[in-house]
């Protein structure tokens, strides 16, 4: 579903500030795979995730989505085929739109904008059903500006307007990390819901190396710009986080693993 | 006393026209939150264009129409400068706005101001007429008050039918949070670009009824708009904010804002001998006065709130 080949990216490069953020990275994910991703701060987790939405355009390699070449789309164009959820909870809503119209512009994501009206009946009662599962109270609140909502509410509307138009691949950057620890598992729980029931192919980064064992098929560690650790099945589900920890040490050949690593 | 209510039909007038000019600055102040200083130029551009085909003895619905779609070709050079050139918006529009200088005296053959007969020339709307209903040698729906309200209602009419559409809604997503339309697909460049020509488009529109109300198009005549324009959103949101929660009211308060700003320059006017030289500086102090009320609303309650419980407690 996603391949992502060779790809380097370096920020400001031939200054002093030269960051080489993916060094060679290689990375191929079936279809419905869950992948978590975990690594310390720098290793380039959100450099991966934003060159694969198109923020920013790599250096080299190339990624495809679903066997289309998307390496050199624009990142509306990209939007297409992946949904997306921030960590920040401000940056996946307009906060001045109402709940329903927020819903709208995503229902429309990688369809033309038309002169048609923006948002018709048969959709506000789909929309009212679909909030009404997340249970937040948001189904009885379709004309609220999404500013008055909490973050937790606010990241689950975003997760289902993520998903609304069905993406090929859905994008999850820390989406809890910015969220209380009840409000943070209630969306996670309605992560995998929601990915469950549409059989998403999820990349899901998380500081949380409880949450990247409990989750998804498979996961991934990344080190200095590439991918150091690639465990999925039974041998992810046993997994414990001192495992973990130790994989980490062997693979970056340091004991800094817990200070960089260890979040939870 | 006297002078100011003969005024005041005139005052209203010229409020309703720049309301236009300030809807328009709207759009893109307030909905694509850009600064866009083309309307300096581009409400001079709709004046130069529009008197320019009357003088030429076109009918004056045309000549808005062209003033309109001229306008509307200003905002897509600033439109372009900012998002293609990825020139900072405030500088895109500066530019724009000082090329259209020379395009202004262009179209207006190189002279610095274009005069129009209202005796010779078709005219929807002109300062004449106010005096001429009065009179009865007109009939009463030519009265500039009248023609320029339904011009502002029809303006307002289609905007709020526009930004309901899907497109309109993407445009307005570009400006409330730009990391989001792109996740959701939206090619914000492309609405920041129509947004600054409808825009543009309606600045210029009024540049060409205000050319008709004044019988002239002149060179300075945009000089200021911007200011003019802040301050007819700012008065209307301090004004009416609070009741006008819907957008077609939203802009209706824009509108009420530039009529209330034109009625108190005419009472400065009026009640006091000052020079008329002083009028963009009272304009400015104006301005900055309806910009701070806000802010010191705040700080005056929580001023109140604080003495009643110093008193309470002595």
């Amino acid at each position: 579903m996603l391949e992502i080949k060779n790809i380097y990216k370096t920020f400001n490069a031939g200054t002093v500030n030269e960051k080489k953020a993916l060094k060679d990275l290689s990375l191929t994910l079936n279809d419905g795979d869950f992948v978590t991703v975990i690594g310390g701060n720098g290793a380039g987790k959100s450099t991966m995730l934003n060159s694969v939405a198109g923020v920013y355009s790599v250096d080299s390699g190339s990624i495809l989505i679903d066997g289309v070449d998307v390496t050199e789309l624009p990142e509306y164009k990209r939007a297409k085929y992946i949904g997306r959820v921030f960590q920040d909870p401000m940056m996946g809503t307009a906060a001045t739109m109402q709940i329903e119209e927020n819903m709208a512009l995503a229902a429309r994501r990688g369809k033309p904008r038309t002169l048609r009206s923006g948002i018709t009946k048969e959709e506000r009662a789909e929309y009212k059903k679909q909030l009404a599962i997340l249970d937040l109270g948001l189904e009885d609140r379709l004309t609220s500006k999404v500013g008055l909502l909490s973050g937790g509410q606010r990241q689950a509307l975003t997760l289902l307007m993520a998903t609304l138009q069905k993406p090929k691949l859905l994008l999850l950057d820390e989406h809890t990390a910015a969220l209380d620890p009840k409000t943070a598992q209630k969306v996670l729980d309605a992560t995998d819901r929601i990915v469950e029931q549409n059989k998403l192919t999820t990349l899901m980064i998380t500081h949380n190396m409880r949450d990247a064992i409990a989750h998804g098929n498979r996961l991934i560690m990344m080190y200095d710009g590439h991918i150091v650790v690639d465990v999925s099945g039974e041998e992810k589900k046993n997994l414990t986080v001192e495992q973990l920890l130790a994989l980490f040490s062997k693979a970056s050949g340091s004991d800094e693993a817990d200070d960089k690593l260890l979040l939870s | 006393m006297q002078s100011f209510i003969n005024a005041f039909p005139g005052a209203v007038s010229q409020g309703l026209i720049w309301g236009i000019m300030a809807i328009g600055l709207y759009i893109t102040y307030k909905i694509l939150e850009l600064s866009d200083l083309t309307v300096d130029g581009s409400f001079c551009t709709g004046g130069a264009v529009g008197a320019m085909m009357i003088a030429g003895g076109h009918s004056p619905w045309l000549a808005i129409l062209c003033a309109l779609a001229v306008g509307a070709l200003t905002g897509l050079v600033t439109g372009f400068f900012h998002t293609a050139c990825g020139i900072p918006a405030i500088l895109a529009g500066i530019l724009t706005q000082l090329g259209l200088w020379s395009v202004n005296l262009a179209i207006m053959g190189m002279k610095a101001n274009q005069a129009l007969n209202v005796n010779a020339h078709k005219l929807l709307v002109s300062l004449r007429f106010l005096s001429d209903v009065k009179k009865g040698a007109r009939p009463f729906y030519q009265h500039p008050i009248l023609v320029i309200a339904a011009f502002t209602i029809v303006v307002i009419m289609i905007l709020y039918w526009f930004f309901g559409t899907e497109l309109g809604a993407s445009i307005r997503a570009t400006g409330a949070n730009g990391n989001m339309a792109r996740a959701q697909g939206i090619n914000t460049n492309r609405n920041k670009v129509i947004g600054l020509m409808i825009a543009n488009g309606l600045v210029a529109l009024s540049g060409s009824l205000l050319a008709q109300y004044q019988s002239f198009a002149d060179i300075n005549m945009g000089r200021g708009a911007i200011v003019i324009g802040l301050a007819a959103i700012i008065i209307g949101d301090v004004v009416f904010g609070k009741i006008f929660r819907n957008f077609g009211l939203k802009l209706l308060a824009v509108s009420f804002g530039a009529i209330i700003y034109y009625i108190v320059i005419q009472a400065v006017i009026s009640f006091s001998d000052i020079d008329s030289n002083y009028l963009k500086l009272i304009s400015a102090l104006i301005v900055a006065i309806f910009l701070t009320v806000p802010n010191w609303k705040g700080k005056f309650t929580h001023f109140i709130h604080k003495s009643a419980k110093a008193k309470g407690g002595a």
